[in-house]
């Protein structure tokens, strides 16, 4: 017993810890106000920035960095400045859940994130329950359907039903009715495997292989050593790199032929230098931001995507990639939506729900009661990629 | 007992003044998530600090607990107490029927089975289909309740777990001095000799073992009933390392370890959060996990026995575990 | 059947290699200074890191190899200095929660200065697939593979054919008695961590072009190279280059030829069977008696 005693002395360890967190918790409440004296809006962010998914969230917090600087540099929302938190969820659901609680606490008008759907799923229940508008970047359906149970939830990338329609499209104008399906292990392969595997059903396409392989695999030969064996006419790969690009080298090594569909999961520039040359001939949806020099001058979206590419690379060095285009939406119709309904988080609810006709990134969006995504099939396009580019396919 | 009785009090006021005083949504769930945590880590405090086994594999049972629960009441329509039930004891009959064999490898060679065993559940947790809902999860689990009393907003929740931590705390005091306490504590010492002084160590090993997946099972359960949407991802091995550090950053064998350590770890992730960026502008997360991974390098060298070393009997010769082990 | 059966014969070994090349690693080190280094993984993902920096400003491979070998030696001595040596007498578990502490630090150093975005190196030899039977390999598999056999022979011919071999291997049991014939096990633990992150390094370097290099992939190496150490026996050097190749192999006729899904479970079911049944052959004979 006596030993237990002395290590009383960690009571006002504990004590202070914890008060140390509260003040920590606290501070950041004294809002600023601008020259003109008008408070200032208060958004939070929750993004994966480290952990498994950072490379999704990494390239969103810049994004929504460049925004912030540029909104308040033109003067902020009516003359409000904005007051942009972004946080880091570590890319897991606990963190996730605490860092949204934070910004609550804090006065936040509304939450951006996460990046990926679990994260965004576990913060769900306290958003509705605080009554606070989100708006996720991630792509899982779930995460605005069905809608009854997600009032203030809404989502800024294409579902994966968008894609999938896209790519049944092209099987079906080439006549390829049985392929073969392969998924990266986590919940964006599982959820572009169910969606798939619905709509194929109902294109009269046989799935005639289904493989999976986890993200940190480094070899797919095995996996695509059965689809060569199931006399599939193509292959469609639900995955992001790394994993997407070790596939499509071991496929190019492997001497393979058949079309090779991926996902928009690898519509950026990093996984055709991964694959080095073998990326070449692969096809997958993507949004335009990949092919804005390619679509058309009249093209609705063709100003915001050059604007976004121009202003991105100015700043980082480095082209935008969709991931950070799905930051742009969400902050664009959020200010949009504070514009219209001011510092009153139902209106701004609302106000988003009443969305029309905004043009971003991923595509043209017109919201609704019973469509919290609010993008429809043209948001997305085929491409091919040749020569290490992307070329659209008309 | 009177010391015991002094212990309760202060919990007791601590618990009512915090759920009183504190408005924030945001410190009352990192007091939950540290309150569960401090579950898991008292009984694998018990496992590693008085049995001396080390499991890298107690993510496993946190997560079965979690998707039992889960499982249950979506699917099944249980009363969320009884799911809460089932919740611990699934994980601990687990750990019942694999532990005989497994608790007979020695501590490096227990840590990589406990590993593959916690990646085994993982994987059965990815590969459930329908049933685990596979790497999306389960989603619109329903908040604890009691009758009509639902467990639905952090205070109430928060007032739960440190109810039950504080009850944990205080029955394994009591154990901790008992007879069995002092069995256990021989084995650490050394095997052989408790063996010669008629202490069936195979047998208390097991306990410990199996009374740590109760722990782990619990913690699961009300993670599930607290966040209300559940996936794999939480309940990796990268979880299973962290309960293991918590453990050995809060000090082996101590009463205030294991929530020691729990809040030490938790908190000290939050801190660094809010206040890298004030000291370096524009870090991120990169700067938070260097800094995590500096501190607890300098905690293991200059504060071996943990942080509450002033109670701790922990021996620090790696000859304690080399004697710590089995006949083969 | 027979080209499909090759096929997954040849992703195995490829496979394999790169678990022996980890295996080899964390036995090496443990046998020397009794640590389980979690970090070793790390060691292999800054090594390979700081290749791709080198090639990006244009050195050859043939330099490259070298130096990023001579700077991850140096950051491995360097961690050793600071962390390890200074925790000596420490317990294992305490020894493995440093090392938890390192390859935490460490992949937080790789994000800070290489970032999230993954990165390829050039392989050693250009030129597409060999054609063996009709299956495909790769010809950077066989540099691993001849890289896993320099290792081990080198490792081998150390541990079991020269005086300073023995002499390391008895320091870890006696270190008194190590000290007594004029060996430091200070010094010696210096050099075991410096080889640790230069065979990392080397690794890295030849695995990059087949896996391709993220900042984070070091702890699920580390993991596959405990496995493969565990399988063969954590402290023998054959052991781990065989327990790497089997776990390769197994992985990929698992894969191919039962279920993608499994293939995991497969392993561990095995690691776990080998840890349960075989513990004789697993653990070293020296570390067993030294009670």
């Amino acid at each position: 017993m006596k030993k237990s005693i002395k290590s009383w002395k960690f009571i006002p360890c504990l004590v202070l810890l914890l008060a140390l967190s509260l003040i920590v918790g606290g501070c950041g409440t004294n809002s600023q106000t601008d020259a003109a004296g008008k408070e200032a809006y208060k958004i939070g962010a929750v993004i994966d920035i480290s952990g498994n998914s950072s490379s999704l969230g990494v390239p969103e917090r810049d994004t929504l960095k460049m925004m912030e600087e540029q909104l308040n540099a033109k003067g902020g929302i009516n003359g409000h400045p904005v007051e942009l938190e972004i946080l880091d969820n570590k890319s897991t659901e606990q963190e996730a859940v605490t860092a949204v609680k934070g910004l609550i606490d804090k006065g936040v008008l509304a939450v951006i994130g996460c990046s990926s759907s679990g994260p965004s799923m576990a913060m769900i229940p306290t958003v509705q329950n605080a009554k606070i508008p989100m708006i996720s970047l991630a792509a899982a359906s779930s995460i605005v359907e069905p809608v009854s149970e997600r009032q203030w939830v809404f989502k800024t990338p294409q579902s994966d039903i968008v894609m999938v329609n896209k790519i049944i499209g092209y099987l079906q104008s080439n006549n390829l009715q049985k392929v073969a399906f392969m998924s990266m292990n986590n919940s964006y392969g599982d959820g572009g495997k169910k969606t798939f595997a619905v709509a194929a059903k109902e294109s009269n396409i046989t799935i005639v292989a289904e493989e999976k392989f986890a993200a940190d695999d480094k070899d797919m030969t095995p996996q695509l050593t059965r689809v060569k064996a199931s006399g599939s006419q193509a292959v469609i790969v639900w995955a992001i790199p790394p994993s997407a690009s070790i596939l499509t080298k071991n496929f190019k090594d492997m001497g393979l032929t058949i079309p090779l569909i991926h996902s928009h999961g690898v519509g950026n520039q990093n996984f055709i230098d991964l694959a080095q040359g073998a990326a070449d001939g692969v096809i997958l949806p993507i949004g335009k931001l990949a092919v804005a020099d390619q679509i058309s001058a009249d093209d609705p979206q063709k100003k915001v995507l050059d604007n976004y590419i121009t202003d991105y690379t100015k700043k980082y060095n480095s082209a935008p990639n969709s991931f950070g285009g799905y930051a742009v939406d969400a902050f664009n119709l959020l200010v949009n939506a504070i514009e219209k309904a001011g510092a009153d988080r139902t209106a701004i609810r609302d106000q988003l729900e009443k969305t029309q006709g905004y043009t971003g990134i991923s595509g043209i969006f017109n919201m609704s009661a019973q469509d919290h995504n609010g993008l429809k099939p043209d948001s997305a396009v085929m491409v091919r990629i040749e020569n290490g580019k992307w070329k659209l396919i008309k | 007992m009177k010391k015991t009785t002094i212990f309760g009090i202060i919990i007791l006021l601590f618990i009512l003044i915090v759920s009183l005083v504190v408005k924030s949504n945001y410190l009352f769930s990192i007091l939950i998530i540290i309150g569960l945590y401090a579950i898991i880590v008292q009984g694998l405090g018990i496992l590693m600090g008085y049995a001396g086994q080390v499991s890298f594999g107690h993510a496993a049972f946190y997560g079965l607990g979690a998707y039992t629960a889960a499982i249950l009441t979506t699917r099944y329509h249980w009363p969320t107490i009884a799911a809460l039930l089932a919740a611990i004891i699934l994980p601990g009959t687990i750990a019942a029927l694999i532990g005989r064999q497994t608790l007979k490898l020695r501590e490096l060679y227990l840590a990589l089975a406990t590993l593959g065993f916690g990646i085994l559940v993982f994987i059965a947790f990815n590969e459930g289909r329908e049933f685990t809902g596979g790497p999306s999860g389960i989603s619109s689990i329903p908040f604890l309740n009691i009758g009509s009393f639902a467990f639905d907003s952090d205070r109430k929740f928060f007032v739960l777990v440190w109810a039950v931590l504080a009850l944990l705390l205080l029955g394994i005091n009591n154990l901790v001095h008992s007879r069995t306490g002092r069995a256990l504590r021989a084995i650490r010492e050394s095997e052989y000799a408790a063996e010669n002084a008629g202490i069936d160590s195979a047998s208390l090993k097991l306990q410990a073992f199996i009374f740590s997946a109760l722990l782990a099972g619990l913690a699961g359960g009300l993670y599930a009933f607290y966040i209300t949407f559940i996936s794999p991802a939480a309940f990796s091995y990268h979880a299973s390392i962290e309960f293991v550090l918590m453990a050995v950053v809060g000090g082996l064998g101590t009463f205030w370890g294991p929530l020691l350590g729990a809040a030490v770890i938790v908190a000290l992730s939050e801190i660094l959060r809010e206040v890298v960026p004030l000291l370096i502008p524009g870090a991120g997360g990169e700067y938070q996990i260097i800094i995590y991974g500096i501190i607890l390098i300098l905690l293991m060298v200059y504060k071996p026995e943990g942080l509450s070393s002033l109670g701790a009997v922990f021996d620090r010769s790696p000859k304690r575990a080399e004697q710590n082990t089995n006949k083969q | 059947m027979g080209e499909q059966l090759l096929q997954l014969l040849f992703s195995g070994l490829t496979v394999g290699s790169i678990y022996s090349l980890m295996g080899l690693s964390i036995v090496s080190l443990f046998n020397i200074t009794g640590i389980l280094n979690l970090a070793q993984g790390e060691f292999v993902v800054i090594g390979a890191l700081i290749a791709v920096s080198l090639c990006s400003i244009g050195m050859p491979m043939i330099v490259v190899f070298p130096v990023s070998i001579l700077l991850a030696a140096l950051l491995g001595g360097l961690i050793e200095r600071l962390t390890i040596n200074r925790a000596r007498g420490a317990s294992n578990l305490n020894m493995l929660i440093i090392t938890i502490g390192i390859s935490i630090s460490l992949r937080g150093l790789a994000l800070l200065i290489w970032g999230t975005d993954t990165y390829s190196l050039p392989a050693f030899t250009k030129g597409g697939p060999l054609f063996l039977g009709g299956a495909a390999l790769n010809p950077q598999s066989i540099w691993i593979f001849a890289l896993a056999v320099v290792n081990f022979a080198g490792m081998y011919l150390f541990f079991e054919h020269t005086y300073w071999g023995k002499a390391v291997k008895a320091s870890v049991n006696n270190r008194t008695g190590a000290r007594l014939q004029g060996i430091n096990p200070h010094t010696i633990s210096l050099l075991a961590f410096v080889t640790a992150g230069g065979l990392g390094a080397a690794a890295g370097v030849s695995i990059g072009p087949i896996t391709m290099v993220t900042y984070d992939m070091g702890f699920m190496l580390g993991v596959k190279g405990f496995v493969a150490a565990a399988i063969g026996g954590l402290s023998n050097v054959s052991g781990a280059v065989i327990g790497g190749l089997f776990l390769g192999i197994l992985e990929a006729f698992s894969s191919g030829l039962i279920s993608s899904s499994l293939k995991d479970a497969i392993s561990i079911i095995i690691l776990i069977l080998v840890l349960l049944f075989r513990p004789e052959g697993i653990i070293g004979a020296k570390r067993e008696r030294k009670i």
